[in-house]
């Protein structure tokens, strides 16, 4: 962003001394000066930019199609799978799209945890994504509402019940959220609402999220600063735009693979019976994406506490920042947290295999241990790591790695002779 | 310097860009496509009438692909009528014959060629259908004699199944 | 890279097994027999199709609606692939509901091609009361709707056995070995010759389960033939892709060094 754009053609030119839109956007892409070490991890902020851009476009499509109508949802759904011009492909996709994006968004959040993307100077921009994740698990659970299947009759039966755990005025808030006693046609109509606004937040948190990123610049594996514009760096435009390209690419093949072949194994089979307010399945499992929290919810015996909990485990991310005392960003570089971050890691998956279980006997037991760890995680181990921990040697600059002690002695031995 | 790498460098830089771009703009269609007609629409593509209700100078409208239908049975006073006409007169030229296949039943889009409005049956100065929008006048072939409307009203496609039902569309 | 595949191979281990613990509520894994449908370029046999269409109409339409086909879905590409004539005398053979007529009665009329298939009963309660107080449930999306999808529903169609000895089943009930709990209120309907194929094929109660589960799978999923043969192309173009971006890449990076 050092050097001014210039557009070569005169429309460009007039267009940009009045309003140097084009110079903003050039300076994004193009020189923006990127450090040259960056893996394959640094290339899902792209791919989760295609994620939304992908969602807001098909749901902007399915939405001429769809009817937010208690009677009327779930054949309108039908009827864009069956009658619409290519309406089971973009339905697909939108809901496929769902799931890949959070697929996208735990990987693009786990390199930040692993390589310490979150510390000083970038804690608002990991702020900020805590606040698109939140409303990214809004925008979805809406989303699967709207099919009006049992799963998304039931889906929000429960999760709006949940705010009947708040004293004295619960009642009256679940009432008020569904435009009734009970979950119908009025909470449909607003669900749908909501989840055709949200996406257009989330657009706007990510352009402040870019923002945000593009004044420090990015983080590396190597977690230290890099001088911009020194050797350490390489524009952006084209080394990374087409390195994100390429990993997009492998990403659609996954993507394909899913839409095309499998577009209903990620899906419950119960959402593909009409909501029946008279009769709830056997047995409720919210989306993949959401079965860790799910099971933080139900490891606690209270209903209140259970909500707390769940909330907390979210509300807890944005703290990250202040809860790692460590002075030392990537991992790589911190041999003891390497092992706890792959813990949690671990201990995340676990919970969200166990929020696909029968919440009872040893499976409740073993939620409750996942669940104190899950949360040990940020208020005992990450503080206490940053004291304790003897962290490695970090590296001045990137192109000067850290010898290590066999290649000193190599290289001193070999000045000697 | 050499070319030659350079050259096959370019090569490879177009044929991805290339590529990319086919992908690209072959992925705009789906989504230009799903505001096209859909299959639930075009199975209602055409209608089948009954005729057997409808007495000589009486006419009914039925709907068609979302657009009203006259069919009118003419009086042999409307056919003679509608067949007298010159051509010259005609600022839309197009004889009677061409326009009824049967000429006791007159089948017209009754949508107003100049800006979409339904006419009125039996009104206006030629004893046909009048536009109240903007004041077009048609014959009793439907034919447009005065106004703003730059053409006839238009014949759907239709066939005679039998001598009592007819197919639009 | 490494870590990155760790991580995607610990998350599909996570659906995979979130999807089998969910569905292991006691129940016989069913039969699988093979079906033309599957596979990255699977397709519907046509003629399988077309008997099946004739055992919904004969066997399960009695108490079965579809709501969600019409009669022109017969005719269309990647389904049964009737000819509009024998579609247009099958819907005729069936009644609808036609407008009202000039008392504001409303006729029955024989259906088209564009009227939804025809319901066995006017209202679920109608449904109910007919069958001992279980509604049978619309087919139009069986497959997709239950767990085991093609398999399932062809096995349920042939798990009628006797009672084991000691159990006591209600009225209305019978024994399948592949429902849940063993118990299920729709009664064994496909024995052998419940229907008399037009095209000659034997009406074994394997042929007609087969055939009429092949028909419910292109009900659950009319695009199925579509969709495979679109994601094989999509598939190929994106491989395609992904090897000059792979070579683009590595030259970009080979210059800047």
């Amino acid at each position: 962003m050092s050097e001014n754009y210039v557009p070569k053609s005169a429309v460009g030119k007039w267009f940009n001394e009045r309003l140097p839109l084009l110079d903003l956007i050039y300076g994004h892409l193009m020189p923006y000066p990127t450090p040259k070490n960056l893996n394959y991890f640094w290339t899902f902020g792209g791919i989760l930019t295609f994620c939304l851009v992908t969602q807001i476009v098909t749901g902007l499509v399915l939405a001429m199609h769809y009817v937010a109508d208690a009677d009327l949802a779930f054949a309108s759904v039908e009827h864009i799978m069956r009658d619409v011009n290519y309406g089971w492909l973009l339905r697909y996709i939108h809901a496929n799209g769902a799931s890949l994006f959070f697929m996208a968004v735990y990987i693009h959040m786990a390199r930040s945890m692993f390589y310490g993307s979150y510390k000083e100077p970038r804690e608002l921009i990991w702020i900020i994504g805590v606040f698109i994740f939140l409303l990214m698990i809004a925008t979805a659970f809406m989303g699967y509402v709207l099919p009006w299947g049992q799963m998304s009759f039931w889906g929000a039966t429960v999760i709006t019940n949940l705010f009947s755990a708040i004293p004295i005025v619960g009642e009256s808030v679940t009432n008020w959220l569904w435009g009734g006693y009970a979950v119908g046609s009025p909470l449909l109509t607003r669900f749908f609402t909501l989840h055709y606004l949200m996406p257009f937040l989330i657009f706007a948190l990510v352009i402040l999220h870019v923002w945000a990123l593009h004044v420090p610049g990015n983080n590396n594996p190597e977690g230290i600063d890099v001088v911009k514009g020194s050797q350490d760096t390489v524009p952006f435009h084209p080394h990374y735009v087409v390195k994100d390209l390429f990993a997009l690419v492998v990403f659609l093949i996954i993507f394909a693979g899913f839409v095309f072949f499998v577009p209903n194994l990620l899906g419950h089979t119960d959402n593909y019976i009409q909501a029946n307010p008279l009769q709830t399945p056997e047995h409720i499992v919210p989306e993949w994406y959401f079965l860790p929290f799910y099971a933080i919810l139900r490891a606690v015996p209270d209903k209140l506490g259970g909500v707390i909990l769940m909330v907390s485990a979210i509300a807890i991310l944005a703290f990250l920042p202040w809860l790692d005392t460590s002075k030392v960003r990537s991992a790589k570089y911190r041999p003891l947290y390497k092992q706890f971050v792959w813990l949690f890691f671990a201990n995340t998956i676990f919970l969200g295999y166990l929020g696909a279980q029968v919440a009872d006997g040893m499976y409740l037991i073993m939620g409750r241990i996942a669940t104190v760890y899950y949360f040990a995680h940020f208020i005992v181990i990450l503080p206490l790591l940053g004291y304790i921990e003897k962290t490695k040697p970090l590296p001045k600059s990137l192109s000067e790695p850290v010898l290590s002690k066999e290649e000193k002695e190599i290289i001193a031995s070999g000045a000697t002779t | 310097m050499s070319d030659k790498p350079v050259t096959r460098r370019n090569f490879l830089y177009i044929t991805t860009g290339t590529f990319t771009a086919a992908g690209a703009a072959s992925l705009v269609w789906p989504f230009v496509d799903q505001m096209n007609p859909d299959a639930s629409v075009k199975a209602l593509a055409s209608t089948e009438v009954d005729l057997r209700p409808i007495a000589p100078g009486q006419s009914i409208t039925v709907l068609w692909r979302g657009k009203p239908v006259f069919i009118r049975r003419r009086t042999p006073e409307e056919i003679s009528e509608a067949k007298a006409v010159s051509l010259d007169e005609l600022p839309d030229p197009q004889d009677d014959a061409a326009r009824a296949k049967n000429p006791e039943w007159l089948v017209m889009v009754g949508i107003c060629t100049h800006l979409g409005c339904i006419p009125l049956g039996q009104k206006g100065e030629y004893n046909g259908w009048f536009c109240p929008c903007h004041g077009s006048h048609y014959d009793t072939s439907g034919r447009i004699r005065k106004g703003p409307a730059p053409s006839n009203l238009e014949i759907p496609d239709y066939v005679f199944l039998n001598d009592n039902t007819i197919k639009i569309g | 890279m490494q870590y990155l595949s760790k991580l995607l191979i610990l998350i599909f281990l996570n659906i995979a097994f979130f999807q089998i613990s969910v569905q292991a509520a006691e129940m016989k894994e069913p039969l699988h027999p093979e079906w033309s449908f599957e596979g990255p370029l699977g397709k519907f046999e046509r003629a399988s199709l077309q008997r099946g269409y004739q055992v919904y109409t004969e066997v399960c339409s009695g108490c079965h609606s579809m709501e969600l086909l019409s009669y022109r879905n017969l005719m269309e590409e990647g389904g049964p692939e009737f000819s509009e004539a024998q579609v247009k005398a099958m819907a005729a053979a069936f009644e609808v509901k036609g407008a009202p007529d000039e008392y504001g009665d409303v006729v029955m009329r024989p259906a088209i091609l564009s009227d939804k298939f025809a319901s066995p009963y006017e209202n679920e309660q109608q449904g109910r009361a007919a069958n001992g107080g279980a509604y049978p449930p619309d087919l139009s999306v069986m497959v997709k709707a239950r767990h085991g999808g093609a398999d399932y529903v062809y096995s349920l169609l042939l798990g009628y056995e006797d009672a084991p000895e000691g159990m006591i089943l209600d009225d209305g009930v019978y024994y399948n070995i592949y429902a849940k709990g063993q118990k299920i209120a729709m009664p064994q309907l496909l024995s052998a010759g419940a229907v008399e194929y037009s095209d000659g094929t034997e009406a074994t109660s394997e042929q007609m389960a087969r055939d009429v589960t092949m028909f419910l799978t292109w009900t659950a999923e009319p695009k199925l033939e579509a969709r495979k043969r679109i994601g094989f192309k999509v598939i190929t173009y994106l491989l395609i892709l992904s090897f000059l971006l792979y070579f683009t890449n590595k030259q970009i990076w080979k210059e800047s060094h």
